[in-house]
């Protein structure tokens, strides 16, 4: 097992436990790897390094809406690879591409290369969390955006603890929705 | 949109996470499917009257012990398919134990007794209601299975249908074994073995379109 296995799992445990450092450390760390990865794969199509950033966001906004069917007990790395790989042959298929060309890759493939050279991605976040439902870009807002608790947004806008948690968890299903149909375009 | 500004969006109270989330949901939906086929098999069709009589126990028992054997092996690799990588490394050849135990118990029947009674034995009095009723009390256990699925995040997705539809499969056979008074092996092997069958094979054809994510 690599370091790389052992730490990012340490933090993934960690960011389980609703530990934010870690999970902010965490999803730094696989936006990298996540970067390196999708470069190398797109490049064979002559795509560049905006497609790979638009991907490198999908995949993080889907491993954070998923992140609750990481198995503890399993390595961590396969985990992300899969999700990684589920992206790129989604995208490749949104995009009319063969994805025939994909070649079949091992899961250490996904944390091989570190690429913290970000490009801005084709969309701006502000600007699909316009698009969502009130309630939820409002949830969103105050926890995601101003570091409000949930109780205290909840008392902002009247609504129960799990309202908030659950508009929060829809909008940001929405907005990886958004995300895709974006780049398909 | 920087990467960074999402990254700092997502991990801002990112809030404790539901370990037991994928497994229990898929907990709720099998029960609830089996519930309502049941329910169908029960208040639409009737249970068997002759359960009073040994060997009619006797096959019903059979025939649940195959559709649960199935049902709880394929469950095991349902929830491990629900998961991202699931797919990996899993002995599949188990789930097809059932299926094997059965044929081979059927063939052995088939071989005692005269071959003027194979016939009987295979076709029963009742293969065409067998063969529609597993399939479409099948369709509302499939139903809330693939919800379960589809809140997890299976990667490898005909897979994951094919093993949503074997489940299916299965539970709809418990509902339908209450009823159905067909008793010999050859009967439940075709019958009930080809008819789960026909369901993982749905399962197989359908996974790709309903479990996108």
């Amino acid at each position: 097992m690599t370091d790389d296995e052992i730490e990012l799992k340490a933090l993934m445990l960690a960011s389980m436990n609703g530990d934010a450092a870690s999970y902010r450390a965490l999803l730094d760390r696989l936006s990298r790897r996540l970067r390196a990865y999708y470069k190398g794969k797109l490049a064979r199509f002559g795509r560049g390094a905006t497609e790979a950033e638009d991907l490198v966001q999908e995949a993080v906004l889907a491993i954070h809406l998923k992140r609750h069917t990481y198995d503890p007990g399993e390595p961590l790395t396969p985990w992300v690879h899969a999700i990684a790989r589920y992206k790129l042959i989604d995208f490749l298929r949104r995009t009319r591409m063969s994805i025939s060309d994909v070649p079949i890759d091992e899961a250490d493939t996904i944390m091989a290369h570190d690429d913290n050279v970000d490009a801005e991605s084709t969309y701006d976040l502000r600007g699909l969390l316009q698009r969502l439902p009130k309630k939820m870009r409002c949830s969103i807002e105050a926890v995601k955006l101003d570091g409000q608790s949930i109780a205290e947004a909840a008392d902002r806008y009247g609504i129960s603890e799990s309202a908030v948690k659950v508009n929060i968890h829809r909008g940001l299903k929405t907005l990886a929705a958004l995300v895709a149909r974006e780049m398909r375009t | 949109m920087k990467t960074d500004e999402l990254v700092a969006l997502l991990s801002t109270n990112p809030g404790p996470v539901d370990r037991g989330l994928v497994a229990r949901t898929l907990y709720v939906a099998l029960a609830a499917g089996l519930i309502v086929s049941l329910g169908l098999a029960l208040v639409g069709q009737g249970i068997r009257s002759d359960l009073t009589m040994a060997r009619a126990l006797i096959f019903l028992v059979v025939k649940l012990c195959f559709a649960v054997g199935i049902v709880s092996l394929a469950l095991v690799y349902l929830t491990r398919l629900a998961r991202p990588g699931g797919e990996r490394k899993a002995p599949y050849f188990l789930v097809a134990m059932p299926f094997l135990v059965i044929v081979v118990v059927a063939a052995i029947s088939l071989g005692i007794a005269p071959s003027s009674h194979w016939d009987k034995m295979i076709m029963g009095d009742q293969w065409l209601e067998c063969l529609l009723s597993i399939p479409i009390i099948a369709i509302v256990p499939f139903a809330t299975i693939i919800w379960a699925v589809r809140r997890a995040a299976p990667t490898n997705l005909v897979r994951a249908g094919t093993f949503v539809g074997l489940v299916a499969g299965g539970v709809s056979a418990i509902a339908y074994a209450l009823h159905c008074t067909d008793d010999s092996l050859p009967f439940v092997a075709v019958w009930y073995g080809g008819t789960i069958v026909l369901c993982t094979l749905a399962g197989a054809a359908l996974g790709p379109r309903l479990l996108r994510w």
